[in-house]
């Protein structure tokens, strides 16, 4: 089992649900990353996604792609936000892993396999690939295996019985249940059947389920931990360090403690 | 370069090219219209129905026509011009329009999102939604929007919404990045009318399926006319639909010369170019991998050309193959050399060719001149050049010509 697993079984252990943010590396320039990072840890974030801008991120809303504009005229790239990580592992606790989400062509760019080394070398524990579906994963399965690097798996509201089936036996760390149709940004609420796909996907998994796309607020926390292991936030948490509005990021947080699942 | 190591297998290569680089969201979309386009292709009511739109609705065959008045003037090859332009809506772009519109509605789809650069693709995929009653919402760069502007007016005549997509370059790669957002959020009763040879795998077969009437009818049409092959076809590239279909009935006959004509904008050595061949690297963009425009960290870079319809960073997968195995040989010509060419037609042959089918044409000139007389080469004349008519007016100085 790599971290990344473990941690989030050792939340849910503690009888919490685990919660994953998202930020994006360099808005508000690389130097904030350390910061965010340090103060999400301390708030008792289970794991911390860190976003890689990118040109073309069709699998963002509104928010997230502003932050990303504003990150790129930073000039900030996926070489400097791993060498940026590297300078500050020491500060990071082994117990709260860093996951890395970027598009495919930028990793392509680096080159995979010094991309998977620059991984090792800035103690990232997971990589997301939103442009990536199983599909195509073959291009970086196993040497992200051999690395003991989690490779997580998107499954949507549109994946069949099969395909989930087929997606959570290569999911590693946790599978990423995408809650809407659509891209990532702050949304009222989330379709009837949502429910009843999170049980059914969370019954299958081998690995925990964390929910993420469209949940903003500290009830959204509550109500999607219900039938999962727990979520994933993004465009409020990119919003929030934005505004600077770190109160409702605690808030957020605290949503995700001390909670049961419904099945148990 | 992108290894197979999965035991999954990969769909949709041209070689190394292609494949399905899309959110999760969309896959099974993509499997359902893989499955729907195989079906379609095998029955021969889709073929009859199609057969009967592209004749009585878009004016097909369109005419191959011997341009004697240019050949004379170039002094070298016979020069023959395939009338795209002459099809409703006056370019190849309705072939793929009316194809994909049928292919919605046997999957049960009325509800229709497209991109458009030039506008072309617009204006055909509004037309066939007009045609059969479907709803339509076309993405569109707002700096095509501005150099468009007729086309637009003319897809919400047709009763399409026109989205005017402000971000990064507003150009053709913006409005595919807004489409596929749309796309991802409406996925269960919306089809994606994709206008190029480009995207996750089916797409490129199907745009290349629905386009390559244009070659067969030229292979059979220059058969009659001159008893044999062209030595050569030129096609103008984009991200390349009216180029793959012109070539794939072509591929097998090794002595037909294909010449694909990318944008070279203000000059490839300038940096300011729409030339993914000449210019680009291999990775991925809009869930295929091909060559693209890029910097050094894999940020896509904007494209830059006087014709709206060949303003793309990337090349579709196919093309990126026979590049790479060399059965066609991808070539570039400037914005200036593209309006000498549409002058060159123009004045010889009184026909306005699109600032696009222009690239072809200067480069079909310049290859013609260096042969001889009694060769044939076929030009595909993709669309015509009334949309352009106010973006040359302005490049010429704006008055009198």
């Amino acid at each position: 089992m790599n971290q990344v697993e473990k941690s989030i079984r050792s939340c849910i252990e503690r009888g919490d649900k685990a919660f994953v943010p998202y930020i994006m590396a360099g808005d508000g320039g690389l130097d904030t990353l350390r910061d965010k990072v340090l103060f999400l840890q301390e708030k008792g974030a289970t794991a911390i996604e860190i976003g890689i801008p990118f040109s073309d991120p069709v699998a963002d809303g509104e928010t997230i792609q502003q932050a990303g504009e504003r990150a790129l005229a930073e000039g900030v790239t996926l070489r400097s936000v791993l060498g940026k990580l590297q300078s500050f592992k020491e500060e990071v606790k082994p117990e709260m892993p860093l996951l890395i989400m970027s598009y495919l062509n930028p990793i392509l760019a680096y080159g995979v396999d010094g991309f998977v080394q620059s991984l090792r070398d800035s103690g990232i524990s997971g990589l997301i690939i939103p442009d990536l579906p199983l599909e195509e994963s073959g291009l970086l399965q196993e040497t992200l295996a051999a690395n003991h690097i989690a490779f997580i798996q998107l499954v949507s509201l549109t994946s069949d019985q099969q395909r989930m089936a087929a997606i959570t036996g290569q999911s590693s760390g946790f599978i990423y249940a995408v809650t809407v149709n659509g891209i990532t940004g702050v949304r009222q609420g989330f379709d009837k059947a949502l429910a009843l796909h999170l049980t059914r996907l969370k019954s299958i998994s081998p690995v925990p389920v964390l929910a993420g796309f469209g949940i903003s607020t500290p009830a959204h926390v509550e109500e999607l931990s219900t039938y999962t292991d727990g979520v994933i936030v993004g465009s409020a948490i990119v919003e929030a360090f934005h505004t600077g509005d770190t109160h409702k990021i605690s808030r957020l947080i605290e949503a995700s403690k001390g909670k049961e699942t419904a099945d148990h | 370069m992108v290894q197979t190591r999965s035991s999954v297998k990969q769909k949709g290569r041209y070689g190394k090219f292609g494949g399905q680089y899309v959110p999760e969201t969309l896959m099974t979309a993509l499997i359902e219209l893989e499955a729907a386009y195989e079906e379609a292709s095998q029955d021969p009511q889709f073929a009859e129905q199609l057969e009967y739109y592209l004749q009585d609705f878009v004016g097909r065959e369109t005419p191959l026509y011997f341009a004697e008045r240019l050949t004379e003037k170039i002094g070298g090859a016979k020069i023959y011009l395939k009338r795209e332009d002459l099809n409703h809506t006056g370019a190849h772009k309705i072939n793929n329009s009316i194809g994909q519109a049928l292919l919605a509605i046997r999957m049960g789809k009325r509800k229709i999102v497209a991109e458009t650069g030039a506008g072309q693709h617009g204006v055909a995929t509004a037309t066939a939604c007009a045609l059969f009653g479907l709803d339509c919402i076309i993405f569109m760069g707002k700096e095509d929007v501005r150099r468009q502007e007729l086309n637009v007016f003319r897809m919400e005549l047709l009763g399409a919404k026109v989205v005017s997509v402000e971000k990064g370059s507003g150009t053709l790669k913006d409005a595919v990045n807004d489409a596929l957002r749309y796309w991802v959020t409406h996925v269960e009763d919306t089809h994606y009318i994709l206008g190029s040879a480009l995207g996750p795998h089916p797409f490129p077969r199907i745009v290349r399926d629905f386009q390559r009437v244009i070659g067969v009818e030229t292979r059979r049409q220059i058969l009659e006319k001159e008893g044999r092959l062209p030595d050569g076809v030129v096609a103008c590239i984009g991200g390349g639909s009216n180029a793959i279909g012109m070539f794939h009935p072509f591929v097998e006959d090794e002595k037909v010369a294909l010449y694909g004509v990318e944008a070279a904008g203000n000059g490839i050595e300038t940096g300011l170019h729409a030339a993914a061949i000449a210019g680009g690297k291999e990775g991925v963009l809009h869930g295929a991998y091909m060559y693209i425009l890029q910097d050094d960290d894999g940020f896509i870079q904007e494209a830059h050309s006087i014709s709206a319809g060949l303003d793309y960073p990337a090349v579709g997968p196919e093309h990126c193959y026979l590049h790479e195995i060399g059965r066609a040989i991808y070539t570039s010509v400037t914005d200036a050399e593209a309006l000498a060419g549409l002058r060159l037609l123009t004045e010889t042959e009184g026909i306005i060719p699109a600032l696009e089918s222009a690239h072809a044409i200067q480069y079909a000139a310049e290859l013609a001149k260096q042969m001889r007389a009694d060769e044939v080469i076929v030009v595909c004349l993709s669309g015509r050049g009334d949309k352009d008519v106010q973006t040359v007016r302005d490049a010429l100085g704006g008055g009198a010509v």
